[in-house]
């Protein structure tokens, strides 16, 4: 009759130690995002432009990653068709979690100029895109700042120390 | 050999599948009908030299009746000449005789062109689609497919 069900979310609570522990492992998730080596167009040069030398992502602790299964991002850079998107699926499939896309450019955003039959309208259709990043193709610089707006994404997570050691899930507060 | 004796070569072994010849900028096209294309391809093969087939492609004339046109663009390696054949394919029957026996390049390329125009080659060992996904419907290079997918709202323009 008038029982109520109240779906309470299950945390560790808020207190000092657990929130210190989630700070801990934000730190260490957003210190040492391993992206997949994932080009598909255009997109990757500037990819491999900022992971190299003079823009030097391995400062920021991201180093490319060749297999699915040690990446935590996955890097979508470039037009994505309707025939690969089965493939980048079962890519992100591959990934373990906590995992994260990063939409690339104007195509993988939107599907940008390529606005035909065989091109995927963004790569949103498929996966869970946590940050876009426009240009075509965007500059290493533009690159840099989504990484650096997915490390503050990371950072803003609550209970992911509860969620590691199975009480609860990830709270994804607004960076 | 220039290209007027070969087209005489041609016109003197099949007399009646040759429809046209064009002469333009120095490159000569050759119209024939679908019927014998296998027997003509192996003459330009064999009798002349055209020993390789550099592309194979399917035209649409949509609007125009007979529809689509295959075009055999053929090089002769020996003596560095160029010709080009053509055939008209009608849209209702719209399927011609492989010529992949001829150059088995054209496997590829008859593949692609039946993937992407839906012009069928007939006695083709392996007629799967080349470029599109397996289970893709329709013809997307066909005048009449609409550009962004039968699935979408075509493009109405800027909105702002």
């Amino acid at each position: 009759m008038g029982v109520e069900q109240t779906q309470e979310v299950k945390t560790l609570g808020s207190g000092f130690v657990t929130t210190s522990l989630d700070k801990l492992v934000n730190w260490s998730r957003a210190s040492s995002m391993w992206p997949l080596t994932f080009g598909l167009a255009c997109c990757a040069i500037e990819m491999m432009a900022t992971g190299a030398a003079r823009f030097d992502l391995d400062r920021m602790g991201i180093l490319f990653r060749a297999s699915p299964r040690q990446a935590d991002v996955i890097i979508v850079a470039g037009t994505v068709t309707k025939k690969m998107a089965p493939v980048i699926k079962t890519v992100y499939e591959q990934m373990p979690e906590p995992r994260y896309v990063i939409a690339m450019g104007a195509c993988a955003s939107s599907g940008g100029i390529f606005d035909t039959y065989s091109t995927v309208q963004g790569v949103d259709e498929i996966l869970p895109v946590d940050v876009y990043i426009p240009g075509c193709p965007p500059r290493p610089e533009g690159l840099l700042y989504g990484l650096m707006k997915l490390q503050d994404k990371i950072r803003a997570e609550r209970n992911t120390f509860g969620a590691a050691i199975g009480v609860g899930d990830v709270i994804h507060n607004k960076a | 050999m220039s290209d007027k004796a070969i087209v005489e070569k041609l016109k003197a072994k099949f007399a009646s599948e040759v429809l046209d010849v064009v002469e333009f900028r120095g490159e000569t096209t050759i119209t024939v009908n679908k019927g014998q294309i296998v027997d003509i391809c192996t003459f330009m093969r064999d009798s002349l030299g055209y020993n390789l087939l550099c592309d194979l492609c399917g035209v649409d004339y949509m609007g125009q009746s007979p529809r689509f046109m295959v075009v055999y663009n053929l090089y002769n390696i020996t003596t560095k000449q160029r010709i080009r054949i053509k055939a008209p394919v009608a849209e209702e029957n719209a399927n011609i005789d492989t010529v992949s026996t001829v150059w088995s390049t054209a496997n590829w390329h008859e593949r692609e062109c039946w993937d992407l125009m839906g012009i069928n080659f007939n006695n083709h060992p392996d007629m799967r689609r080349i470029l599109m996904p397996a289970d893709w419907e329709g013809h997307p290079l066909r005048k009449d497919y609409p550009v962004q997918g039968p699935d979408r709202e075509p493009y109405q323009g800027r909105l702002s």
